[in-house]
């Protein structure tokens, strides 16, 4: 990593209330990250403490209730729709379930070809696109011959996913938010995927925000690791520091949630 | 020598698809598991855990079809028995099964006493509802559950507490083997913890004699079961205690799946996850000789040519490889040597 870090995206005081009067949530508090170019950050917490809604205001799918995103030092704007479009060509994502990331209407051709027209090649030969999609397939180890006229759900989940890091691969963005990417696959895939997304990261030099509950997988693939608990950032640093020398009792129980093999596995502090 | 619960003998079962294919996802599988031991069983998606899992309570259902095999529980043969007979007498007292998505197994209409009271009155059993609600608050308390959520409805419970809840309702009538087929997957590391920690209690207090845990998370097997069993394409590949499984294993195949373990742990930055390239095969048309051959590093022509029977080592362990133990443990280390440069 290059000592000069430039800040690619940076939120101010993000918040996000859910309801009102009794039933007021607070999901996302007051919560400032720094992400520079290049970097893998991991997001940790147990469920409902407001990761994923986090990622979706980063990603500009739900408004937030107070402060700011600048990407790229400048405050973001999203007002319009085409402003937003402009925005996600920088920013994109990968979600839990991959059976659901598809439009099951569309061909797997289509979904890939839609990824080359939103970076401007829709003007390019036929025979150019065809390559560029089975350059992306290749990429993730898989055979554009063999996905032709398939339609995502003939799909193994393992490959769905996969298929989208091919959509990334295409896309380009400055910024990936991967909302729990593995979570649905088995262990064998899940390291194929996670060395996808670590080679994507090496090729195009993307940020990656990294969402997950579990802290072994954050150490495995981040520079740097939040941990999230109920909306609030209560710990921040290196992933050599958070894991390795937690602070916090909250990281410190999240941590000992993880089951073992090396160390013993202690169960008594449920 | 310690009472065996659970005896399986060469049980091979069949899919039988809408085209009238034979898709054979348990085949030949023998299992032994002793009173107060678990056995887990690891693999990728795709190779028959759940399948077996199905096939061991010996509940058949279309498309899935009894072909041939034992399966004795507690000295009682079960297999070849009318579906009938088996719900009212083996399910629930004899064997318990809990599926992946256990939790969506309560009735969202019901309170859980309700589903509890159904659990009874399906087994005959008449008992009043005050008894009822006793067993049942004994039992809850027992396993660290609060007796409140008897009264609730399963919307009021967090998806961890629903799990446990199936789970605590599973041994309400104290079955002898409980198989439980990710029972975890679908929850956080938190709540995973307590699903985990609530089944060794179910052991070490005697609720359950004995456990089938199914999953893909290598680090949970180690840390739960007493002995681990590797399944590819229907077919039991190696079989060893968790410590040799983990630390020492000899197929090929499993060696790959060791290779994925993740744990928060020092060191783990420094290795290279490997994942094991390629799919399983279609078992359609399994193929002759080794199912693992064509994604296996080291393939030789002659692991083509017939099956592979499972060789025992010595010790309760077995692997289906034709290469020796040495040939193996040697090949390994010189991977391992120059992965390291």
């Amino acid at each position: 990593m290059p000592d000069e870090k430039k800040l690619c995206l940076r939120t101010s005081g993000l918040t996000k209330v859910f309801g009102i009067g009794r039933q007021k949530t607070v999901a996302v508090d007051h919560v400032n990250i720094n992400l520079c170019e290049g970097e893998v950050v991991s997001i940790v917490g147990e469920s409902g403490s407001g990761k994923t809604t986090l990622a979706k205001m980063l990603l500009g799918l739900i408004s937030s209730t107070e402060g700011e995103v600048y990407f790229q030092g400048n405050k973001r704007d999203i007002s319009s729709q085409k402003k937003k479009q402009e925005y996600w060509r920088n920013i994109q994502a990968i979600f839990q379930d991959p059976y659901s990331s598809f439009n099951i209407f569309n061909k797997i051709d289509s979904v890939l070809l839609d990824c080359i027209h939103m970076r401007g090649g829709r003007k390019l030969p036929h025979a150019e696109k065809v390559k560029l999609m089975a350059e992306a397939c290749s990429f993730v180890n898989l055979k554009f011959e063999e996905l032709t006229n398939k339609y995502p759900f003939e799909l193994s989940g393992g490959q769905m996913q996969r298929l989208m890091i091919a959509r990334i691969f295409l896309l380009k963005p400055k910024i990936l938010v991967a909302d729990e990417p593995t979570s649905m696959i088995d262990a064998c895939s899940r390291a194929t995927i996670l060395d996808e997304l670590m080679q994507l990261r090496n090729e195009i030099g993307m940020t990656i925000i990294f969402i997950t509950h579990d802290l072994g997988l954050a150490y495995y693939v981040s520079d740097s690791v939040y941990i999230m608990e109920h909306g609030k950032l209560v710990e921040s640093g290196s992933a050599d520091e958070v894991i390795l020398h937690p602070k916090e009792a909250y990281t410190r129980r999240l941590i000992n949630d993880v089951p073992k093999i090396y160390e013993e596995w202690d169960l008594s502090t449920v | 020598m310690a009472n065996v619960m659970l005896e399986v003998k060469e049980l091979t079962t069949k899919y039988i698809t809408r085209f009238r294919e034979d898709v054979y996802a348990v085949d030949h599988v023998s299992l032994k598991v002793e009173e107060g031991k678990s056995l887990g069983i690891a693999g990728e998606s795709g190779c028959g855990k759940s399948t077996l899992a199905l096939s061991l309570m010996g509940y058949y259902f279309p498309p899935l079809h009894y072909t041939s095999g034992e399966i004795i529980i507690d000295g009682r043969n079960i297999s070849g028995m009318n579906p009938d007979e088996v719900r009212k007498s083996i399910l629930g007292t004899e064997i318990a099964y809990i599926p992946q998505a256990a939790m969506n197994a309560l009735n969202p209409t019901q309170k859980i006493i309700h589903f509890i009271e159904d659990v009874i009155q399906a087994h005959d059993l008449y008992v009043t509802k005050k008894d009822n609600y006793e067993r049942a608050k004994e039992l809850f308390e027992t396993l660290g559950l609060p007796a409140e959520v008897l009264q609730k409805y399963p919307v009021e419970l967090s998806g961890g507490m629903k799990q446990r809840t199936v789970i605590a309702v599973s041994v309400l009538l104290l079955p002898k083997v409980l198989i439980a087929d990710e029972p975890s997957s679908a929850l956080d590391v938190t709540s995973q913890k307590m699903v985990i920690k609530m089944l060794r209690q179910l052991m070490e207090i005697g609720l359950i004699s004995s456990m089938i845990f199914i999953t893909h998370e290598l680090p949970l097997l180690y840390n739960v079961t007493d002995e681990i069993m590797v399944m590819y394409a229907g077919q039991i590949v190696e079989k060893a205690t968790a410590q040799e499984a983990v630390f020492d294993p000899l197929h090929p195949y499993s060696k790959g799946l060791m290779g994925s373990i993740i744990v928060p742990e020092k060191g783990l930055r420094d290795v290279k996850l490997t994942a094991i390239p390629g799919v399983p095969p279609n078992l359609k048309k399994p193929p002759t000789g080794c199912r693992f051959a064509e994604r296996c590093k080291f393939v030789r022509p002659e692991c083509t040519l017939h099956s592979i029977p499972l060789y025992e080592v010595g010790g309760g362990r077995a692997y289906r490889c034709i290469l020796s133990e040495k040939e193996l443990r040697e090949a390994y280390a010189r991977e391992a040597y120059e992965n390291a440069r």
